[in-house]
């Protein structure tokens, strides 16, 4: 770790940020500031904010871009704040101290939303220490069987991080031991349920022992197969079942648990900024800033919002839902009698005094994540106010294009980009495939296209770890195929 | 080393590793050098990415904020999606930057080049003046105020007039401090490369993008070798002319070819701007290897033999195949010049070629 020096005025900052910040209703870990010179602030971001991270090459790839875009003046890292308690948070020592403040102020907005966001509550708070685990054992499998290998298998457990299941934390994918009010009391072996033998007809109609019968068959069918039923989380699939070293299953888990430990934050990207930048900039106009520092702010409150070009901001369409949330609970603009309103003038001066907007977005805060944010309260009235559109890939044109500003289409695109953080989702179906041992992989198909060259050299990647033939189902725009690697060639057929 | 320059120098010793296994592949496309700055090339390199499952191009499109009818273009850039999804996955093909000279020792590793022993007396010496001490007299510009005022502090604290709480500071003529520097003696050696091609009409493109990579590698490799490097072009077809660099490449004539206008030239040159006890000369000439009769070839063999090899570190000629060429001069230049070490012939196959040409152009370290 590297220590530096807090500054005073700085200290003396923190605390009366921290003071504001708490009487405002933030709950939050305690925050240890750094003040950190560029290069360092780049390095560290360049290690996703852990100096304790494993050496890999990655990092060192990541830090001449950040360097070299820092030189040109195209980008300055103004906080870098992890997930952690006690919250790290660096601060560039070059900035002044009114945006230290800003940058303060949204850190402690960032670590409220941490701590207190449901989606965060299975990272492992510990994970400084964890990283620092991780990176010592690394070090050790690389003493060991060299560091060319090591790294190697790293990049190939890399390429498959995105195979998780965002949601393991907090869901049993694994069936339980069957439970259900269906008996097999028949000669037929069909569940039925229960009933009377006057009710029998009523109860069980013909319909529905043909529909139980079916759905025992496939069952049956399915649990000769292995796994029984797809299963998302392939890297952890991978651990349990591939026919690995130890040690590389020890590298597999460790990209897997780092993953799962990011993914909460790309789940939240909009809320988390949303929910940092409505508070620090709630914060500084109301409590923190002088008059005389109100100016300087606000241009720099304007450059952290701004969209570039038509590019939607995360922070900007964070901000404005969640102040747009407030004040639809404040005024009681929702529910049944404000939706079912059709004159214009009574909705615009619609005022119920309800003042329950601070409340709802704490609320909003703990319960929600992006896809489920902007499913419930992106509005019509918002995504008009906003001026969004919606674009799409011409391929004759071979560009991207405006596609339309009809408020059903643009949601629709904002939450398909937004699902399974952008990734495809794609299932273990079998692992037994051919019965030769063979590992299936099945992407969901929902309208969008695998990258065929990234999806050909993650397939090989795959083979690493299997060590048997893979394949992947997919489906191009009319067509369904199966790309196949087996060592040697890629098939697709 | 601190932890992160560890990483990076291994992120670069794999691009190195990268680069190297690919190099025969580069050094036959031409699009490395379309990246070319001032001392780095962008070599696109997407392998080293890290290759996962995502979505093909056009992928599923998104949402963006602004004005604009529907099917107007969205710029690139602009109506990125939100959340991670548009942090990190742009469709661009990843580059990484080479130094030239890291090119250069990669070319040198791999084609096994040996390191040129510049000939002629050190006589050119560059002087710099470095800054790297610190005296008590010297001009007031010179003045470093930073150990002055760290001086007359040491001397006010010594004689107990320092008041912390109003620090003021008077330096006196002994509390000055100025920087001094030391001359530092560099022996450089200075070298001249001059390229000469044929343009006449069967000199196709195709022959003119081998010359264009094979003269990269050579003034990659010797730029490495020598601090400064002088490059002059010439074209020919039966008459010669000095050109720049982007006429020398892009010029085609439909005359006919007389060998010896470029030689002729070419010691004009050298005579004129590079006496050969201080340079070290490299002289490369590209044709497919027809010349005039007449006895043009005589004339060639005859200036090379008296003015042009003498002068040179190395004379180079690449015969370049061509469908219309007859390729008999390069063995006129082989009758004549087998057992010299300071002419190498080439005979360059198409683009594959390219890479054992150039390990024989430069596998001498002449």
């Amino acid at each position: 770790m590297i220590h530096t020096a807090f500054p005073s005025d700085l200290k003396a900052a923190k605390y009366r940020i921290r003071e504001i910040v708490e009487g405002a209703g933030l709950d939050t870990y305690e925050v240890i500031f750094e003040v950190l010179d560029y290069k360092t602030i780049n390095s560290i971001a360049a290690y996703q904010g852990f100096p304790t991270r494993y050496p890999h090459w990655r990092w060192g790839m990541e830090f001449n871009r950040l360097t070299k875009g820092y030189a040109y003046g195209l980008q300055t890292i103004y906080e870098l704040v992890i997930n952690n308690d006690p919250c790290y948070a660096y601060l560039l020592q070059s900035n002044e101290m009114i945006t230290q403040k800003m940058v303060m102020a949204h850190v402690y907005g960032h670590c409220d939303f941490f701590k207190n966001n449901m989606w965060f509550s299975h990272t492992n708070r510990k994970m400084m220490d964890e990283m620092a685990n991780h990176a010592s054992r690394v070090r050790s499998l690389m003493a060991r069987f060299g560091q060319d290998k090591v790294e190697e298998f790293i990049d190939v457990c890399l390429s498959l991080e995105n195979l998780v299941d965002v949601h393991a934390g907090g869901i049993r994918r694994t069936p339980r031991t069957e439970k259900n009010g269906a008996g097999t009391d028949q000669s037929d072996g069909v569940p039925r349920l229960r009933a009377k033998s006057y009710m029998e007809d009523y109860i069980n109609p013909p319909e529905f022992i043909v529909a139980q019968r079916a759905s025992m068959e496939g069952k049956e069918r399915r649990s000769k197969q292995f796994p029984s039923e797809p299963v998302r989380d392939v890297m952890a699939f991978l651990v349990e079942h591939a026919p690995a070293e130890p040690w590389q299953r020890e590298i597999l888990e460790i990209v897997r648990e780092e993953a799962l430990y990011f993914a909460p934050q790309g789940q939240t990207k909009i809320m988390n900024e949303g929910w940092a930048s409505y508070w620090h900039s709630t914060l500084m106009t109301t409590e923190i800033l002088d008059d005389a520092e109100i100016v300087d702010y606000a241009q720099k409150h304007a450059g952290v919002t701004a969209n570039s070009g038509r590019q939607v901001n995360p922070y900007k369409i964070g901000i404005e839902l969640f102040r747009d949330i407030e004040d639809r609970w404040d005024r009681g603009r929702f529910g049944v009698d404000y939706e079912m309103c059709d004159s214009f003038e009574e909705r615009r001066d619609w005022d119920r005094h309800l003042g329950l907007g601070r409340e709802k977005i704490f609320e909003v805060r703990r319960l929600y994540n992006d896809v489920t944010f902007i499913d419930e309260f992106l509005t019509e009235d918002f995504c008009r106010r906003n001026n969004f559109f919606s674009f799409s890939y011409n391929s004759s044109a071979e560009r991207y294009e405006i596609e339309s500003r009809e408020f059903k289409r643009i949601k629709e695109r904002l939450l398909f980009s937004l699902t399974n953080m952008g990734n495809p989702l794609i299932d273990v179906i079998d692992a037994n495939h051919r019965n030769r041992g063979e590992l299936l992989l099945q992407h969901r198909f929902e309208g969008t296209v695998l990258d065929l060259d990234k999806a050909i050299a993650t397939l090989k990647n795959l083979y690493r770890v299997w060590s048997r033939p893979v394949h992947i189902a997919s489906r191009s725009e009319k067509k369904d195929f199966v790309l196949s690697f087996d060592g040697e060639e890629i098939t697709e057929e | 080393m601190s932890k992160i320059e560890r990483d990076a120098a291994r992120f670069r010793h794999i691009v190195k590793g990268r680069i190297r296994k690919e190099l025969k592949q580069y050094m036959s496309r031409g699009e490395l050098f379309g990246k070319k700055g001032k001392d780095v090339i962008s070599i696109p390199l997407p392998e080293i990415d890290i290759p996962r499952f995502r979505f093909g191009t056009g992928g599923s499109g998104g949402v963006g904020q602004g004005d604009g009818e529907p099917g107007q273009p969205v710029g690139p850039g602009e109506g990125g999606q939100p959340g991670p999804a548009g942090e990190d996955e742009g469709q661009h093909v990843l580059e990484v930057d080479v130094s030239l000279d890291e090119l250069a020792e990669i070319l040198g590793e791999e084609l096994e080049l040996p390191r040129i022993e510049p000939k002629g007396a050190k006589s050119i010496t560059a002087t710099y003046r470095r800054y790297s001490g610190i005296r008590r007299v010297g001009p007031e510009g010179l003045r470093h105020f930073k150990r002055t005022y760290r001086e007359s502090l040491k001397r006010q604290i010594m004689a107990g007039t320092f008041d912390p709480k109003k620090p003021i500071f008077t330096p006196i003529r002994e509390d000055r401090r100025y920087r001094s520097w030391v001359d530092v003696v560099h022996p450089e050696f200075n070298a001249a490369i001059v390229y000469m091609m044929d343009v006449s009409g069967s000199m196709g493109d195709e022959q003119k993008e081998i010359v264009r990579i094979e003269s990269f590698w050579i003034d990659t490799w010797l730029r490495a070798q020598y601090k400064e490097l002088e490059t002059r072009y010439i074209i020919h077809d039966a008459v010669a002319h000095e050109v720049d660099r982007e006429t020398f490449f892009h010029t085609r004539e439909s005359g006919g070819t007389r060998i010896s206008s470029a030689y002729t030239k070419a010691a004009e040159i050298i005579g004129a701007n590079y006496p050969p006890q201080d340079w070290n000369i490299y002289l490369f000439h590209f044709s497919d290897g027809d010349n005039w009769g007449g006895g043009d070839t005589e004339v060639c063999l005859e200036i090379l033999k008296s003015r042009l090899v003498p002068d040179a570190n190395l004379f180079g000629y690449g015969q370049v195949q061509s469908p219309y060429g007859s390729g008999q001069f390069i063995k006129d230049l082989r009758h004549q010049f087998s057992s010299d070490e300071k002419v190498v012939l080439s005979d360059i196959q198409g683009r594959d070629g390219i890479h054992g040409s150039i390990k024989e152009f430069l596998g001498k370290g002449n």
